[in-house]
């Protein structure tokens, strides 16, 4: 098992690399030039020139790679030039490890504007996870004990309304409805704990994981409403019930074991998928997290940062993997690992 | 007033009297009638051999006794009486309290019929003690006692193991364990042994005699397989279309057969003397629709006397005489079927 962790990782880690040189391969081997965006409207050829140089844009790209992968381990400065530190070093940007680039148009590290964002996303992220696992899960298993029935069909139904419709109106809908015209909730910003306490934090980010959350719920409490109907027909049901069991302890031991342990596993990497920020919803309630700053990243050919912005979010996924699949060997005692 | 069935299931002194059995599915395509009309006494200590080719009816009537078919849609009629009282009528929670302690059964494919996620112990002490108010510690010295007299080697090792860490006929052992937990007084076992190995399957079979002897159980034994039962059942109920087709004694069942479903059934058991594996003859022919069966008698199609125009098997249905000892459902003379019975014996045990 051990050995087995020690190796996901190591592939784990592999993948990353692998993952970091094609993304920089997509965008700094195209055939536009990469200084060219590094100024916005008030570049002049001057200006390019400087920042082709200082963001190293002038070498083999192979060589950039392996400038980008020393900046993750021991970091960077840009431009990487002694004599110039030594003569004028307010001009000289340092980026320590572990350094995911330097975004001329923002004027700071990908490193540091990654850090700003990650916490609000995953803040988001964990909400809704919260959300959807509670409601979708329970709702899932209401609707299985009542198939057929007023609860199931309502359940269903409105699962289905929910799915059809985009995130960004229900998101705007909530905006809207709940904290503009009937006050409900305040309007949604977020409030870091460290300024506002968990309070704020919790209300601030209330209305955001919501919406998100909302498309999850629907989407789980199909998924649960399937696993346990399946489980509820396996013949270690029928033998549950042949032992003389009572209803309650064959549904809520042996039917649940079984239906929910699958469910570990989607949700695990819904999660992971879902730290790396969520555009949609981040963008409706103005959340500057990970989702957002992609965007905005991506819209002006901001191109350290949606590198550095991609190979996190390949890390979340790649980190939720392993543990999703050392999870499943310890739930499941048929899976054991070599 | 036959040893097959008696007028009255009260005075029957039968531990189980299953009397004008019906199961009946709704389906869209209209009403399966999966069980139509069967009747048979089990007394207590002896066993009865259920046989029959695939949908027949066996598992929906063994399910019936157990009472599994409540909270679906089938329909369920007839009178099923356990030591006096009528399971189809008796409420959930008597039944629940029955299942188990009263009545076990075993299913045919131990794998699925364990739950994965629990280890075999685990399983089995709860089958105890939903019944029986000890403790976790007491109910499990007592599982593994059973564990080891099912045959289970090192049982202290394998009470904590998971069914996928048992082989099958292991597996069949532990299920056996579970149903012999509370000592019942009726065991059903589906199909115990189809899912095993051929030498794994005599051993199984063993056991359960074995067992039964010394818990004094009655069972009732499933199988489409005639040689399973050859040794084991005081009785067999030869089905076919969810009806009785012939019922007696297993002995006269062997060599005095008075159905031409039951001389198919013989002819396609395999001869444990025969060197060469030979292929078997199944009866030519698919089971009849449980919707709309064939008119007259229903083995008629696929049976080798259909056209004798005397007969009238297409068009006249006959009956099956509980009152007998050895009932069957053909509309053959009974003088003419015994003659070819008596010459079909002979060559098959010559
Ligand atoms: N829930 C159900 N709905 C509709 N039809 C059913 C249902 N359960 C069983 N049947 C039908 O009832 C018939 C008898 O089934 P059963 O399982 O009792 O057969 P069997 O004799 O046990 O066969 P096998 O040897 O294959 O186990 C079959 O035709 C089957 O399709
Ligand atoms: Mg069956």
């Amino acid at each position: 098992m051990f050995a087995y962790v020690v190796r996901r990782i190591f592939v784990g880690v592999i993948m990353l690399f692998v993952m970091s040189l094609v993304t920089y391969l997509l965008f700094f081997a195209a055939p536009s030039d990469p200084a060219r965006y590094t100024c916005g409207k008030n570049c002049s050829p001057e200006l390019i020139e400087q920042n082709r140089k200082a963001l190293g844009y002038d070498k083999p790209v192979l060589v950039q790679y392996g400038e980008f992968v020393k900046g993750v381990f021991v970091g960077r400065e840009f431009p990487d030039d002694p004599e110039l530190k030594k003569s004028a070093p307010e001009t000289i940007a340092s980026c320590p490890a572990p350094c995911l680039g330097y975004s001329p148009l923002q004027s700071a590290t990908v490193t540091s504007l990654i850090a700003e964002a990650a916490p609000i996303s995953i803040s988001l992220a964990f909400m809704a996870f919260l959300m959807w696992m509670v409601f979708g899960i329970s709702g899932g298993i209401i609707a299985a004990l009542y198939k057929g029935r007023f609860a199931d069909r309502a359940l269903v139904g409105s699962a289905l309304v929910v799915y059809s419709f985009p995130t960004f109106f229900i998101g705007l809908s909530l905006y809207i409805f709940v904290a503009i015209k009937w006050q409900l909730t305040p309007i949604p910003v977020y409030t870091p704990i460290s300024e506002g306490g968990v309070g704020a934090w919790l209300s601030g980010l209330f209305l955001p994981s919501l919406t998100l959350a909302l498309i999850y719920i629907a989407g789980y409490i199909r998924l649960t409403r399937a696993f346990v109907l399946e489980s509820m027909g396996e013949d270690y049901i029928r033998t549950a019930r042949a032992k003389g069991l009572p209803q309650r302890q064959i549904m809520g031991k042996h039917t649940m074991r079984a239906a929910l342990t699958p469910i570990a596993t989607v949700a695990g990497l819904d999660l992971g998928a879902l730290l790396a920020g969520a555009i949609i919803t981040e963008t409706v309630f103005n959340y500057n997290g990970l989702g957002k700053l992609a965007v905005q990243a991506a819209t002006t050919y901001d191109l350290p940062t949606t590198v550095g912005i991609v190979l996190v979010a390949a890390a979340f996924i790649i980190t939720a993997n392993i543990i999703v699949d050392v999870l499943y060997a310890v739930i499941d005692p048929r899976v054991k690992y070599s | 007033m036959s040893r097959w069935a008696s007028a009255d299931p009260a005075s029957s002194g039968a531990l189980l009297s299953v009397r004008d059995l019906k199961v009946t599915f709704p389906t869209e395509d209209g009403l399966v009638k999966a069980v139509d009309g069967l009747t048979f006494d089990l007394r207590a200590g002896e066993t009865i051999g259920i046989v029959g080719e695939s949908g027949s009816g066996k598992s929906v009537t063994s399910q019936a006794i157990m009472g599994l078919h409540r909270g679906t849609r089938a329909m369920v009629e007839g009178q099923i009486v356990f030591d006096g009282r009528d399971l189809i009528k008796i409420v959930d929670e008597d039944l629940r309290r029955m299942r188990g302690r009263d009545i076990a059964m075993i299913f045919q494919d131990p794998l699925s019929a364990l739950h994965p996620y629990y280890t075999v112990g685990n399983q089995i002490v709860e089958a105890y003690r939903v019944h029986n108010d000890v403790t976790k510690a007491a109910a499990r010295t007592h599982v593994i006692e059973m564990l080891d007299r099912v045959g289970i080697p090192n049982p202290q090792k394998r009470v904590d193991q998971y069914p996928h860490e048992f082989s099958g006929g292991m597996r069949q052992r532990a299920m056996i364990a579970m149903a012999l937990v509370n000592s019942p007084r009726l065991i059903i076992a589906d199909e115990p042994t189809t899912a095993l190995d051929v030498t794994v399957q005599a051993q199984i079979l063993n056991l359960l005699v074995d067992l039964q002897k010394e818990f004094g159980s009655a069972i009732i034994i499933i199988t489409h397989d005639l040689g399973v039962v050859a040794e084991l059942a005081d009785s067999i109920m030869v089905m076919f279309a969810g009806k009785a087709v012939e019922g007696g004694e297993a002995e006269e069942i062997f060599y005095e057969a008075m159905h031409p479903y039951t001389w198919g059934l013989l002819q396609s058991m395999p001869r444990i003397d025969s060197e060469k594996k030979e292929r078997l003859v199944p009866i030519a022919g698919n089971p009849p629709s449980l919707i709309n069966p064939p008119p007259g008698c229903a083995f008629h199609p696929r049976c080798a006397f259909r056209d004798d125009a005397r007969l009238g098997c297409s068009s006249v249905i006959p009956e099956f005489d509980i009152s007998t000892e050895h009932p069957a459902r053909c509309l053959i003379p009974e003088g003419e079927r015994r003659a070819i019975s008596q010459a079909k014996t002979k060559t098959r045990t010559a």
